[in-house]
């Protein structure tokens, strides 16, 4: 009786382990991706730079965001669900796998005066 | 100095609301005093080194690092709070009077005090990582003056004071009733943060598709404003839900309810056989 209700709990953890591993297996890949774009964004006590943040759309890219200034900040865009911390002098990055066409609000939570636009267009090279 | 503290204010109250809760809903077990203060020191520690290993935690795996580490404590929180629930609709009860002196209700009453500080000690990490870095960066910066200092400092203290009083509201409710209250209410908490390590996971790419968004409410609640924030505290409002964090938010309630009722019938039943 008592392995025949072990069994569909070990059957269970078996199920998940896959999910559990699905991580693993997924970073090599992405480690890969080296040559998708870089967009730089600036960030400097209160101001975000350029203004208008133009990225590709439907394609993996990576916005590198350095903090210029003096205070930290916190890039964050509420319609995007991203959001980054930086302390002042440093530099991170977020990848986006893919993005819609269109134009994103962002701001600096740790400014809330500074803000600025995200706009993803399809790619020129088309 | 004004945004000093209003940025203190609100990043301790999102973690503070939880803290309260938590302490609500553990009224009546011995020595959780205990486990909720090991929660806030190691949050609090574990923060820290969040916010100093910043860079490097960003960087790792490809830059989905951070949203990795943010999924998997939301995670830990989020089975934390549903083995409490599930242990409170057995035991509930008993500690809110009737059989105080169970022995066995404290014992285990122990390993769920130790769940709740895991979770106190999750809401520090996510949250504090984010005030301690904006601390440190005022305290480094030094000419940023002595008025924003005070103003974050005070921010701080304005923070954990609500939350005080948040959870001397909570205490107030009779005993029969505060842990229905703490349970209805942990498992908003708990859809809530599952739903957001839905969203980390997306973020990193782990999991695709069903990023539709289901409705807009940002003209009604923006989710940064204080109505918002609370909400999202609380209850993981968000104005712009994808198909995604719907399905896991619903899905998590479904679950935690399943459980707590699978439960307490069982505990009945044993009770009426004994």
């Amino acid at each position: 009786m008592q392995a025949a209700t072990g069994l569909p709990a070990r059957w269970a953890l078996l199920a998940l382990a896959p999910l559990l591993l699905a991580p693993l297996l997924l970073a090599p890949r992405a480690a890969r991706a080296d040559d998708m774009p870089v967009i730089k964004v600036e960030m400097k006590d209160g101001v975000i730079l350029p203004a208008i943040i133009e990225v590709p759309a439907k394609t993996r890219f990576k916005l590198e965001i350095s903090n210029t200034g003096t205070s930290p900040v916190e890039f964050e865009s509420l319609e995007l669900k991203r959001e980054k911390a930086l302390a002042a002098g440093s530099t991170s990055s977020i990848i986006f796998r893919t993005l819609d066409p269109g134009s994103y609000d962002v701001f600096d939570d740790f400014h809330p005066e500074a803000k600025a636009t995200l706009v993803a267009k399809d790619s020129v090279a088309k | 100095m004004i945004g000093a503290f209003v940025i203190a204010f609100r990043e301790v109250i999102e973690a503070g609301l939880i803290i309260s809760i938590v302490l609500a809903a553990t009224r009546g077990i011995p020595g959780r005093g205990r486990w909720v203060a090991l929660g806030i020191v190691g949050g609090l520690a574990g923060a820290a080194l969040v916010a100093l290993f910043a860079e490097k935690i960003s960087d790792a795996f490809e830059g989905a690092g951070q949203d990795l580490l943010n999924a998997a404590v939301l995670i830990v929180a989020v089975l934390m709070l549903v083995w409490h629930n599930t242990w409170m609709a057995a035991h509930g009860r008993e500690l809110a009077g009737e059989l105080r002196a169970a022995g066995e209700a404290v014992r285990s009453g122990q390993r769920t005090a130790a769940a709740l500080a895991l979770v106190v000690g999750a809401a520090i990490l996510r949250e504090g990582a984010e005030l301690v870095l904006f601390l440190y960066g005022l305290v480094a910066s030094g000419a940023s003056g002595a008025d924003l200092q005070a103003g974050a400092l005070a921010g701080v203290g304005a923070g954990a004071l609500l939350s005080g009083i948040s959870y001397f509201g909570l205490a107030a409710i009779p005993s029969r009733y505060v842990f229905s209250v703490t349970s209805a209410l942990i498992i908003f908490l708990a859809a809530g943060l599952a739903a957001q390590a839905a969203q980390f996971l997306s973020n990193a790419g782990i999991v695709t598709g069903l990023d539709q968004i289901l409705w807009n409410s940002s003209g009604l609640i923006p989710e940064n404003g204080w109505p918002g924030r609370v909400l999202h505290a609380l209850v993981g409002y968000t104005d712009r839900p994808t198909a995604l964090q719907g399905i896991v938010y619903v899905g998590t309630i479904l679950v935690m309810v399943g459980l707590m009722q699978v439960t307490a019938s069982s505990k009945r039943r044993a009770l009426r056989t004994a």
